[in-house]
């Protein structure tokens, strides 16, 4: 054990016994005082502790909003996370407005009618006028958030537009994979037997017949895209197909404000439309590594906590520049392969040169 | 069946309740082992209750700090923690299984051991026979074997934390897949088994303890005592076991197709699985959600079996020490029953971002804002029990208001999560963390400490100190702000749960310095409870004495027994009761026990 550690026990030590023998010493005072007199002397503290308590708590609320607003991400970066920005607004300043009031009342009430032998207490039940007020009042405002909180809710999971870009985003343990379907605008089929991270093909894509596992080849799996790294059109709905190879995940986007389970085995979808450029947003936040990020929002294991994924947001031409500059996986993991003559093994290089072309294609 | 069952019961309690009538006349021996450990009493199995709680929240406690000095300090290294903990802080650096592992039990013991067991369990045990005039439970032997099968339950949940695999690491709620495969995870191997044995032998003890609750409240009453003159802990009390009987079986039956999963090779939550480790599963069609229903089906439930007892105790505290009666008993009592309906209507709100169906996802919307307005009525009830009183802040006191202000605090937070398109954001967020660690946590802890506060006396014969109470009380009040208030930003900036690093992240590495300042007020608070442990146990033994039958002035049952009641709590007859339990400030009087007949000149309430 360091000194340092040592030090701190002893210290918390020393200071539990001072607060034992000034304990222990206000019993007995209390007893010499009278028992009576030392107690409404507590009485009379803990009530002015207590209006202290809502005072300080007050400011520290305002402060504490001064000092962290500007850590909050900023403006929503999607059409549907403003729309959550305004319903959060609005949430806001109904409860906050009720934390003001209830937390007033609680602790004046409790400081203005504290202890006193001269009080005569005001002997009342129950009073339905009052108790009318208060269960109809709050529903009224609760009708009123349910009713916007819906519309903006069925705003958000309705339909994706039809000309909406398409990805497929799926997670596993510890990381994010990417599809975009290729020419023919179709994923192809996928089946997670035929998975293998060996042969380079970490999403199970039907590229040829399997008959063991009684599989016939997809031509629309061949020309499907897949990419380490997110593209986005900026002002272009997109629409994610999300799912999970190993256990549950969760796509989640914060500067989107948006969020999604990743399942194995039921695929979700969520849609949204970004609406800055990922060099927009540098500029706008006037941080230089401004990025994206999908953080994985559900619990998935030991690497939970890194398992980032990066999205960029860029114009219409330089997706298409992307796009262009992007292979088909079939023709990265399987017909580049058979031309090089020496067997390469390394699918993990292979990968990381796909990743590479887009950073090209961007810079120019 | 189950009528006549119900019928069959009551009969074998009213002649229990009879036997007892004459027991207390001969005395009957008691060993040691008879009366501390096998105990029959309620009051003794409350307090085993009690003490086996707060040993585990320490422990719960313990590993909050644990993962909290991970969180404000993710670059240090403390090689101290290496002698302790061996390979789970190789180098002094917590590792990420042990951070999981940590997380887990933390929640998984301070919401079932500590404020289930050692909330309810205590309370329900020590309150229901007192206050509703009993001479015990219903079946003294089935109370004792719920705490027994609580007590199996704890070791088991202790042993699983040295298997050499790690204890279960998936969160408290553990979701399959990652629950159900020992290859997605350590934690996931012997760690899990155990966790469900455990869980399922907690689920047995919650449900002796529940029915007994449910059939003492309603068979055993004394004369007089209708279910409308009972103190507003029965009810809450009654509430909760109900709650408990009808969702912990559903919970239990989601575990066990959760051990099919892991060891027959079914496929209830199992589909199209690819291990890291190069390794197709054969189960195909499962669904991972339907875990998620069945867990959520018991876990809404599960935190308003936490919140009752302490909204409860909390009723009963603020009006016994504002004399004055609490305002709206009927609307109280309502209020509660909605809850305990609603409660069971609103489970998928944890749920909206899996997937599940926009339009059935409304419902739960709707529902679960619904919930806010019995809060309302509650909170609003309490305050209007505060105006006008004459406020004694005696330490239960101070920590019912400290309730209150909580449970506005943290309510309200809900009506943010409640509603989806919020969750959207918001959903496993440090949002929800601030959330229900006010509302829930900290909030029921309140309770809690007000209950021990005021029946320690009851208990012991003996007071608590109050200095230190006071101490405890304010510490404690001002760090549960301090530390969950600004956590509510880090959930808007979207900064994820169950992390141990954010510094790789550019979205939220920003708030390092206030995970710093978090951390450190956690150890203080936590520091602060070590100091509320010693004045427990020191006062059990060298307390001031309680020197008259009535120290609060209350009307409620229990204080009219002897100040060290022995077992069948009454040495004479049980007491006839001919009013209601507020009858505080009436009529000029300070109060008027339940015991006292109803005046010819009363004024009626």
């Amino acid at each position: 054990m360091s000194l340092t550690t040592i030090f701190i026990l002893s210290i918390l030590l020393l200071g539990f016994l001072i607060m034992f023998q000034i304990a222990k010493a206000s019993e007995y005072v209390a007893i010499l005082k009278g028992e009576k007199k030392s107690q409404e002397q507590s009485y009379r503290i803990n009530a002015f502790l207590l209006i202290l308590f809502l005072v300080l708590g007050l400011i520290g609320v305002y402060w504490c909003n001064e000092l962290l607003k500007g850590k909050i991400l900023g403006d929503a970066a999607s059409d549907h996370g403003e729309k959550i920005d305004k319903m959060m607004h609005l949430t806001l300043y109904i409860t906050g407005t009720v934390f003001v009031m209830t937390q007033v009342l609680l602790f004046w009430f409790a400081f203005r009618y504290q202890h006193s032998e001269k009080r005569k207490v005001y002997y009342l039940p129950h009073n339905n006028t009052l108790e009318l007020v208060w269960t109809v009042v709050p529903a009224i405002f609760l009708t009123v958030l349910v009713g916007f909180g819906l519309f903006y809710w069925f705003k958000i999971t309705g339909d994706a537009p039809k000309d909406a870009l398409v990805v497929e985003v799926t997670g596993k343990q510890f990381n994010w994979i990417y599809r975009y379907p290729g020419k023919d605008k179709e994923f192809g089929r996928k089946y997670y037997k035929n998975i293998s991270d060996k042969d380079d093909n970490s999403l199970g894509l039907i590229w040829a017949d399997v008959p063991d596992l009684n599989l016939k080849a997809d031509k629309a799996a061949q020309d499907d895209i897949v990419t380490d790294k997110l593209m986005l059109v900026k002002n272009k709905p997109v629409k994610l197909i999300i799912g999970s190879r190993d256990v549950i995940h969760d796509v989640g986007l914060p500067h989107f404000r948006m969020k999604m389970d990743a399942v194995p085995g039921t695929p979700t979808t969520m849609w949204f439309t970004p609406l800055y450029t990922t060099k927009e947003m540098k500029e706008k936040t006037g941080n230089p590594d401004f990025v994206y990020e999908i953080s994985c929002d559900q619990m998935c294991g030991k690497g939970h906590y890194s398992m980032k994924g990066q999205i960029e947001v860029v114009t219409q031409d330089e997706f298409d520049l992307w796009l262009l500059s992007q292979k088909p996986k079939y023709q990265t993991a399987v017909l580049d392969k058979a031309k090089s003559e020496k067997p390469a093994a390394d699918s993990a290089k292979t990968a990381a040169a796909g990743t590479a072309t887009p950073v090209i294609a961007m810079k120019k | 069946m189950s009528n006549e069952a119900i019928l069959h019961e009551a009969d074998v309690h009213t002649s229990h309740s009879n036997g007892h009538h004459d027991e207390h006349v001969h005395h009957h021996k008691e060993t040691f082992l008879t009366k501390y450990v096998f105990s029959q009493d309620h009051k003794m199995i409350a307090k085993q209750f009690l003490i086996t709680g707060i040993i585990w929240a320490f422990l719960g406690g313990m590993m909050s700090v644990l993962f909290r000095l991970q969180l404000g300090y993710p670059e240090t290294t403390f090689p101290w923690l290496e002698d302790i903990l061996g390979h789970w802080a190789k180098g002094g650096k917590i590792q990420p299984e042990f951070y999981y592992a940590l997380v887990t039990m933390h929640g998984t013991v301070l919401v079932f051991f500590v404020l289930t067991a050692g909330l309810s369990g205590t309370f329900a045990n020590f309150l229901i026979p007192l206050q509703i005039g009993a001479r015990d439970m219903a079946s003294p032997m089935l109370n004792m074997l719920s705490y027994w099968f609580f007590w199996l339950a704890s070791i088991i949940m202790l042993s699983s934390l040295f298997v050499q695999t790690g204890p279960a690491s998936g969160g408290w709620t553990s979701y399959p897949p990652l629950s159900a495969l020992g290859g997605a995870s350590e934690g996931s191997k012997a760690g899990v088994d155990l966790w469900i044995i455990s869980m399922a032998l907690f689920v047995v003890s919650s449900l002796l303890g529940g029915l007994n609750y449910i059939s003492t409240i309603l068979n055993m009453r004394t004369k007089g005592m209708s279910m409308t003159r009972v103190p507003l802990t029965i009810w809450a009390l009654f509430f909760t076991a109900v709650l408990g009987v009808l969702s912990f079986p559903v919970l239990l039956s989601g575990f066990i197709l959760l051990l099919f999963d892991r060891h027959a090779g079914t496929s209830f939550y199992l589909s199209d699985i690819y291990l890291a480790s190069g390794e197709a599963l054969p189960n195909e069609g499962g669904s991972a959600i339907l875990f998620q229903h069945l867990f959520w089906f018991l876990g809404h439930p599960e935190v308003y079996i936490i919140l009752l007892p302490a909204m409860g105790m909390v009723s009963e505290i603020l009006s016994t020490n504002s004399r004055k009666p609490i305002f709206g008993y009927m609307a109280m009592v309502g209020s509660l029953f909605a809850i305990a309906i609603l409660a069971f209507l609103v489970w998928a709100h944890h749920m909206f971002v899996t997937g599940l169906n926009p339009f059935l996802g409304s419902v739960f919307v709707l529902l679960t804002l619904l919930i806010a307005v019995p809060s309302a009525i509650k909170v609003f009830n309490w305050l209007t029990t505060l105006w006008r009183g004459n406020i004694r802040f005696t330490p239960g006191m101070m920590f019912s208001i400290g309730f209150v202000s909580l449970f506005i605090s943290g309510g309200l937070t809900g009506i943010w999560l409640g509603n989806s398109s919020l969750d959207i954001h918001l959903h496993d967020t440090y949002f929800v963390i601030a959330h229900f660690h006010i509302v829930m946590g900290v909030a029921s802890f309140f309770g809690m400490f007000a209950g021990i506060y005021h029946w320690f006396p009851k208990m012991y014969g003996r007071y608590m100190n109050n200095t230190m109470a006071y101490v405890h009380f304010w510490i404690t009040m001002i760090g549960a702000y301090l530390i969950f208030w600004p956590m509510h930003y880090e959930g808007l900036a979207g900064m994820p749960r169950r992390y141990l690093d954010y510094s790789s992240w550019e979205s939220f590495k920003q708030f390092a310095e206030l995970n710093r300042f978090i951390s450190t007020v956690a150890m203080i608070v936590f520091a602060v409870q070590l100091l509320f442990v010693f004045n427990f146990f020191y006062s059990i033994f060298k307390g001031r004495k309680v020197t008259s039958q009535n120290p609060w002035g209350s009307n409620t049952l229990e204080w009219t027994t002897p100040i060290r009641p022995g077992h069948g709590n009454w040495p004479g007859e049980i007491p006839e009761v001919h009013r209601w339990a507020y009858d505080y400030g009436k009529d000029g009087r300070e109060f008027i026990p339940q015991t006292e007949p109803v005046g010819a000149n009363e004024s009626a309430h």
